[in-house]
């Protein structure tokens, strides 16, 4: 017998889609601009920080490239609680993924940092700017429009990556897929409807940050 | 003539065959001296294969306990939930220790003693959490395994104020009780048990039943003399605490007075 598809058992549960779209939102806005200026921070640090403070950063960047993200957000959850600190499910996941764009945002604006011609910075220098202005306006807003791309399909991995943090009962989209499916047993309407409401909000996130791009960098914008 | 009245004969001693042998059970086995009983081995903790490949479990004690207290050999038959209630029809075993529970189809083609196992489902927490019924729940954060029994029901009948967090596996509920993140949590007491197994900081307890389906024995039907014998000592293992030892060695939590 051939599946009768079923779409309107899914419209049932349209509230349950709209919070779990607005807690995506929720999560990847926060998440993007703390783990981009926790990125920022970093790449500094990296490049032109105290020697003393280099080594902690390059361990916290490794240690977070390479280890998967559900674990480290099972750690975050359910592991710090045992030390005491306590967060809750939306707050861990913010966490978590702060910490993650972090670490890979802090490798792809060094890069942007590294490209940055060692002539630009000492001209900088014999216009008498401060080593602060220097690396604002010489060195990081030149390296951000150059890496511009790369970091937005950081941005988009991290809010597709979200997903995962329906495993610690965060009410955002994939878990209101798993709970819808779990509720009617209709897998496929509800996870292609889903994966359509990721498409449109990965288009959507995109069309943002290009327009962030050509808002922020407004000359040459690098595509 | 002679050959109709000879197949006639054949034919009457074929049906009359089982109807002879067809005395008491209890009466055959107490003759042979072996009580053939079927169990679980991919149920932890009423069965599992223990580390010396023998089935170990709340199921196979019960068996001995039995036998000890019929005063005969007790062979266990490893059985799946499937097949179960066939080996029994087909009289390959005496009874079904098998957390086997009740329903009407079943009642259909087999008899059930005694309940011998707490099986339900309900809502835990630690032993100064203060919840006795479904309306302490109010304010409190709950949490439970997406989609099961437990979930629906807790859906319908929990108090508005309550939090249900949704896990995606019983890993996953454990983690959060365990961590924490939840005070309280529905799920079933075999999982509880597994809980308390681990021997953690934070101990589960019963403080409510959601649905209860306890575990009974199963044995053919028309065994009048079986059923009292087995109910007979069900009771009075529940009398004398050998019961409720198979209970906490097992489940980690004492008989409820309920079963």
């Amino acid at each position: 017998m051939a599946y009768h598809f079923d779409f309107g058992s899914i419209l049932d549960y349209t509230p349950v889609l709209i919070k779990g779209i607005a807690i995506t939102i929720e999560l990847i806005a926060i998440g993007a601009v703390i783990g981009v200026g926790v990125g920022i921070v970093c790449a500094w640090a990296r490049s032109f920080g105290p020697k003393w403070l280099r080594p902690p950063v390059s361990a916290y960047v490794e240690l977070i490239r390479n280890t998967p993200f559900l674990v480290q957000l099972f750690f975050i959850f359910f592991g710090l609680p045992s030390l005491g600190l306590k967060l809750t499910e939306m707050q861990g996941a913010i966490i978590a993924m702060v910490v993650n764009l972090g670490a890979y945002s802090t490798e792809i604006i060094r890069a942007g940092i590294q490209a940055t011609p060692r002539g630009l910075i000492e001209a900088g220098a014999s216009l008498a700017m401060t080593p602060l202005q220097v690396f604002r306006y010489v060195i990081l807003k030149p390296a951000l429009q150059r890496i511009w791309p790369a970091l937005s399909s950081q941005i988009v991995i991290v809010m597709l990556g979200s997903a995962v943090c329906s495993q610690i009962a965060v009410e955002e989209l994939t878990f209101a897929a798993n709970f819808i499916q779990s509720r009617n047993f209709r897998a496929f309407e509800t996870y292609f409807i889903v994966t359509g409401i990721y498409l449109l909000l990965s288009i959507l996130l995109r069309q943002v940050l290009r327009s962030l791009g050509w808002w922020l960098f407004p000359k040459k914008v690098a595509r | 003539m002679k050959r109709r009245s000879l197949l006639f004969f054949l034919t009457a001693a074929l049906f009359a065959a089982p109807l002879a042998s067809h005395a008491d059970s209890l009466d055959d086995i107490m003759k042979a001296g072996v009580l053939k009983v079927a169990v679980p081995q991919d149920f932890p903790p009423f069965g599992s294969v223990g580390s010396d490949m023998k089935p170990v479990g709340y199921d196979i004690d019960v068996a001995e306990l039995i036998g000890k207290k019929m005063g005969v050999k007790v062979e266990l038959v490893p059985v799946t939930s499937a097949n179960r209630i066939a080996y029994l029809q087909t009289k390959k075993v005496d009874f079904v220790i098998s957390s086997l529970g009740k329903n009407p189809d079943r009642e259909k083609v087999i008899d059930f003693s005694e309940a011998y196992a707490p099986f339900f489902n309900g809502v835990f927490g630690t032993a100064d959490t203060k919840v006795t019924k479904v309306e302490d729940l109010a304010g409190m954060t709950v949490g439970v395994t997406r989609g099961s029994v437990e979930d629906l029901e807790l859906t319908k009948i929990a108090p508005p104020t309550a939090t249900i967090k949704r896990y995606e596996d019983n890993n996953g509920t454990i983690s959060a009780f365990l961590s924490g993140q939840v005070q309280v949590v529905a799920t079933g007491n075999v999982v509880a048990a597994a809980i308390i197994a681990k021997n953690p900081p934070k101990k589960p307890e019963t403080k409510f039943l959601i649905k209860n389906s306890p575990c009974f024995i199963g044995l053919n039907k028309d065994e009048p003399k079986l059923l009292a014998k087995v109910n007979a000592i069900i009771a009075e293992s529940r009398k004398d605490g050998s019961l409720n030892a198979i209970s906490m060695k097992w489940l980690g939590a004492p008989l409820p007075a309920t079963l």
